[in-house]
């Protein structure tokens, strides 16, 4: 467990870094190298550049200005966590980042890293997914946006080009009175995890004005579950609700066949969570 | 007196060395340089089922930094294969395992060619590089294709795959289940398992062409035997070899064994004259060290309407993997899982028969526990269901039946067991308070009511620990089971303790310091201790069947009354008085009169020094050593009960613990601290096998989740407050009266979850028989009874 031989540059300004990931065929951006550097060991990855950004000053900005969190590129999982001001904007990530990793990880890890990464048993892009969030690439070219609703292709698939970085994620902050929802299955606290929900609700004058859930860690990208807000906008929540959209979520979502459990439990384990998490959204009473 | 109890026997003293590893100051393997040093990395068959047809090492010698490739056919000039079968074992069959693949590679991982190199990073570049040429052979995985009629044969020197046969008890016990008023069955799948040590195997060998002797720092548990089997393997004298276990980080028996890969790098060093260093990494670790557990069983049990347990019919088939392990084999697991059924009750008729089997996957070894943790998961579960069938609540079934050999003296039951001094009953008793049982048991029904599947289980077990002579020198294998002392008293009254006892983090070294230090009531610092070097220590064991404290410490407990025998008739000679009256306290002599001036310093120093002060002009040696090995009995048992408090979601299909409890009988408990983490180690390691931890291979034998994100081992965030309780029940076998205790808590963790899931299951009417019982399996076993339904 040794990584093979590879070129390193400690970047010290942004365009030094967009420049060499412009330059080089196979280069890739370090940030907490908590999934890189276990590639690189395990010989799963070789790059012939590794392009170090943790050295680059003003990367590790948090900032909320009109209605937006603007989170950079160093921010650490950790650093985003301890943040009252990011947690009162995007109440869902306050509440799915305890699920990322382990603190010493965490700690390293960074939010952007996660997003760019692509695992589609993370919760980051799970969040960014549910709460419609942009997602900035720069390259020497420029600099583009895309929604985050775009962005995941397939499994560790990505519209990002390989010589793009991310550089910047926004996240539209909740509105008053909005509800997290998220509920995830893991083997052990901190894993990965083999299903999970993360998403928002938001009630107006008793109704369900607005509902964005995603389904994550069972398919190959964070799948947006737009046929269950149908059903969610507009009604009013009860326990009742609250089971028949956890039952049209087991309808939607689509599980990969695993080893570990058939399509039919991950369904079954789907309904469990999404009605648990629902009326904890919704403030009813343990069934 | 209140002074020896603060130091002595018994004092809940912190572990000596612990902040020295806490810190990270410890020398492990890894640590060790020496000037020349070179690098092995391993290529490994890429198949379960192989013939190698050649081997191209022209690129990897082109590698920067490589200085040579060596493949096993250059090996084998050197270096003989691994005799796989035990001597004494009747109709044992395993092939030959080489130091790297000759011809036939038999599980995916096993060695092909040794890369050796300045560094281990040029040697894994050097490794890529290496082709290899093969014809794929048919592989055989699982116990079921390995028994199959036209199985393959997972080697080609055999016609079938079946290694081992046996039977315990009588041939047949129909009679005892004809007319019994309940039989229960039930089938069983454990998985495989390995040890997942912190620190992994790895060894640094040094071949000495000018003196010809052979130094090997190795992360192992019995030096002694390396010594023997690396001078055997290579044609060497035991006594130019000498092998060393600096820090070792965890061992749980998987560094038990020798291991074909690192006598591969002990012949690279016979062979190039240099000395060579080879660190096992986490995915060879998973793939090239020992696994376990695996087996599958069936077992029936009769009892009466009273429920007194009339019969037990067993059937155990192991999976060994591709060869035997070297030198113990591993038929110790198989045999103790089905010898061990029914061990702590008295059973009316018993068979068992087990059988091992041959499979395209790594060997199976020695892990925490061997084959006893099987047993009593398969004899607990069994219980139950005989309880249910009965309805006895569990655990007045469990005291209806224990066996009581206190009364009866010692005699072997129909397994062939010999067993003494139980204390079932009274672990049992406060085992039920601890947990407040009565009441448990009306809150589960309380919450059953609302749909929340509680349960409550029980494990009761015996355990052989401090195993004697008995077990391997009938069979011809030349494995110490003795622990030695050689105890010294210093020029400056101190002590030093030469010990065959090893320590992979368990804290016996300090214990027996402890022990010692009561004796001459010193402090333990006034002891020096010194193990795990043939160069050094007595011949013995080391460390494997619990035997640390209960072997070890009693050689040092003779050894000290030796020497203080000795200082004390010297004492006697100046003091004018029987050695009887004299006795030593806080290091010094007090006698009839009180304290007499005389202390260990002062009579050192007249040993050493002034001899000829002496009364007699004689004085008592300075170094003694004592040697101890069970000889009336083939080992000393231990007992005890697990008590496991859980929820179901029968939803999800999770396994939430929420109590833990054990009450352990380990005779003298020399030092509380120890003692409690080693059952609350050992139940944690339980705990990984009954919910967590499996290898999991594909069906043409690749091994498929070998990193530790897919390998679960138990964390911190998941376990139970684990509440340890003891009953003493010294040990009439030796004077310390210390039983085992290290393996106690992996006997009856694995069970104590299995019989509590069971129980939590009963309103489902599904049983999960595979294990571990994973969120996937618990929810298949209750999708399966609502479709039954
Ligand atoms: C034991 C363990 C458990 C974990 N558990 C979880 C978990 O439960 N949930 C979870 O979500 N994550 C988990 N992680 C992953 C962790 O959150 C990672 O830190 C994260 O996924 C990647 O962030 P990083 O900063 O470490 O990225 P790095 O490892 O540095 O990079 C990862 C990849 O992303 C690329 N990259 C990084 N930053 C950028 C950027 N700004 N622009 C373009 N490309 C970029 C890199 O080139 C690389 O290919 C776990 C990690 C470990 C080691």
């Amino acid at each position: 467990m040794k990584s093979p031989d590879f070129s390193y540059v400690r970047a010290t300004s942004l365009d030094e870094a967009l420049a060499m990931l412009a330059d080089s065929e196979d280069a890739v951006i370090l940030a907490g190298g908590q999934s890189l550097v276990a590639a690189l060991n395990l010989r799963l990855q070789a790059p012939e550049l590794v392009i170090d950004i943790n050295h680059i000053p003003g990367l590790d900005r948090i900032e909320l200005a009109e209605g937006k969190l603007r989170i950079g590129p160093l921010v650490r999982h950790a650093q985003l966590m301890a943040s009252a001001e990011a947690a009162r904007a995007l109440p869902l990530i306050a509440q799915a980042l305890p699920h990322v990793a382990h603190p010493a990880i965490r700690n390293r890890g960074t939010t952007c890293g996660s997003l760019a990464y692509g695992d589609p048993a993370a919760e980051m892009p799970a969040c960014a997914v549910a709460l419609d969030a942009t997602l900035v690439l720069a390259s020497r070219d420029g600099t583009r946006e895309v929604p985050a609703r775009d962005f995941y292709d397939g499994l560790y698939e990505t519209r990002r080009a390989p010589h793009e970085m991310l550089i910047e994620a926004r996240f539209p902050a909740a509105p008053e009175g909005a509800r997290a929802m998220f509920a995830e299955l893991a083997v052990r606290r901190g894993d990965f995890a083999s299903l999970g929900l993360a998403g928002q609700l938001h009630l107006d004058a008793g109704a369900i004005a607005a509902f964005d859930l995603v389904a994550f860690a069972s398919e190959p990208a964070p799948h947006l579950l737009t046929g269950v807000a149908e059903l969610a906008l507009g009604q009013r929540p009860d326990a009742r609700l609250a089971a028949d959209l956890a039952q049209a979520v087991a309808e939607a979502v689509d599980p990969l066949e695993s080893p570990l459990a058939t399509p039919a439990m991950r369904r079954r384990q789907y309904r469990a969570l999404a009605e648990r998490c629902l009326r904890d959204a919704m403030e009813l009473a343990d069934a | 007196m209140t002074e020896l109890a603060n130091s002595g026997i018994g004092a809940p003293l912190p572990r000596e060395g612990a902040r020295r590893l806490a810190e990270g100051r410890g020398r492990y393997v890894d640590d060790i340089t020496l000037p020349g040093l070179l690098h092995i990395a391993f290529v490994r068959a890429p198949f379960a089922h192989g013939r190698l047809l050649g081997i191209e090492t022209d690129d990897a010698l082109e590698v920067p930094g490589v200085v040579a490739v060596i493949d096993g056919r250059r090996l084998a000039e050197i270096c003989a294969p691994f005799d796989t079968n035990p001597p004494g074992v009747p109709g044992h069959a395993s092939a030959p395992q080489p130091p790297l693949v000759v011809d036939e590679s038999c599980f995916q991982g096993e060695a092909v060619a040794a890369v050796v190199a300045e560094s281990r990073a040029a040697a894994e570049d050097g490794a890529e590089l290496v082709f290899l040429d093969w014809d794929e052979l048919p592989a055989v995985c699982s116990i079921e294709d390995a028994q199959a009629e036209d199985a393959a044969p997972v080697h080609t020197r055999f016609s079938d795959n079946l290694s081992l046969r046996h039977r315990f008890g009588a041939e047949d016990v129909s009679e005892a289940f004809h007319g019994a008023a309940h039989v229960v069955e039930a089938d069983f799948s454990f998985g495989r398992q390995t040890g997942v040590t912190l620190e992994p195997r790895g060894i640094v060998a040094h071949w000495d062409p000018r003196t010809e002797e052979l130094e090997v720092w190795q992360s192992h548990q019995v030096p002694w035997q390396m010594r023997e089997v690396y001078a055997r393997q290579l044609g060497l004298s035991p006594q130019s070899v000498r092998v060393t276990a600096p820090d070792v980080g965890g061992a749980f028996g998987l560094k038990l064994h020798a291991y074909a890969d690192e006598l591969a790098a002990v012949a690279v060093s016979r062979l190039l004259g240099r000395p060579v260093k080879y660190i096992v990494d986490r995915l060879e670790s998973f793939t090239a060290d020992a696994h376990a557990r695996e087996a599958r069983a069936s077992c029936r049990m009769a009892v009466d309407a009273e429920g007194h347990i009339l019969g037990i019919d067993a059937v155990v088939d192991a999976g060994f993997g591709a060869y035997a392990m070297h030198p113990r084999g591993s038929f110790g697991e198989a045999m103790q899982a089905a010898q061990m059924i029914g061990a702590p009750y008295r059973v009316g008729a018993f068979r068992a028969e087990v059988r091992g089997w041959r499979q395209n996957k790594a060997p199976s070894g020695a892990y925490r526990g061997v084959g006893q943790p099987i047993a009593c998961a398969i004899t607990e579960e069994m219980i139950d269901l005989a309880s249910r069938a009965a309805d006895i609540d569990p655990a007045e079934m469990r005291r209806i039946n224990y066996r009581r050999t206190l009364d009866e003296g010692t005699r072997a039951t129909q397994a062939g067991l010999v067993v003494e001094e139980l204390s079932l009953d009274a672990c049992l008793d406060k085992l039920l308070e601890a947990m407040d049982y009565t009441a448990l048991r009306s809150e589960q029904a309380a919450l059953r009511a609302k749909g929340i599947y509680r349960g409550i289980g029980l494990a009761s077990f015996v355990e052989l620990t401090g195993v004697g002579a008995g077990l391997y020198g009938p069979l011809g294998l030349t494995v110490a089971a003795n622990e030695a002392c050689r105890l010294t008293l210093q020029p400056d009254g101190s002590l030093t303790c030469a010990t065959s006892v090893t320590d992979q983090g368990q804290g016996t070294l300090s214990a027996i310091a402890q022990l010692i230090a009561g004796e001459f009531g010193i402090a333990p610092e006034g002891v020096r201790m010194v193990a795990g070097d043939t160069g050094r220590t007595p011949y013995g064991g080391g460390a494997w069947a619990s035997r640390g404290m209960a072997l070890g410490g009693e050689a040092a407990k003779r050894a000290c009354a030796r020497l203080r025998d000795g200082l004390l008739e010297l004492a006697a000679g100046i003091l004018q008085c029987e050695p009887e009256a004299l006795r030593f306290e806080q290091g010094e002599i007090i006698g009839p009169k009180g304290a007499s001036g005389l202390d260990l310093a002062e009579l050192a120093a007249l040993c050493h020094y002034r001899p000829y002060d002496s009364p007699t002009g004689q004085v008592p040696p300075m170094t003694v050593e004592e040697s101890f090995v069970p000889a009336a009995l083939p080992y000393i048992a231990s007992n005890g009960v697990h008590a496991v408090h859980l929820e179901v979601d029968p939803e999800l299909g999770t396994v939430d613990l929420l109590g833990y409890w054990v009450v352990d009988d380990c005779g003298t408990v020399v030092n509380p601290l120890l003692v409690d983490e080693q059952l609350r180690g050992g139940i944690v390691q339980g705990i990984g096998a009954a919910l967590y931890e499996e290898c999991l291979y594909s069906e043409d034998g690749q091994f498929t989740n070998g990193t530790l994100a897919d390998y679960v081992v138990p964390m911190a965030g998941e376990m139970p407050d684990i509440f340890v309780e003891h009953v003493s029940t010294p040990t009439r076998a030796t004077g310390l009266g210390a039983r085992g205790v290290g393996e106690a808590g992996t006997v009856g963790g694995l069970g104590a979850v299995r019989t509590a899931l069971g129980d939590a299951l009963v309103p489902t009417g599904a049983r999960v028989s595979q294990q571990p019982f994973t969120p996937g399996r618990v929810l298949a076993a209750i999708m399966a009874a609502e479709d039954a339904e």
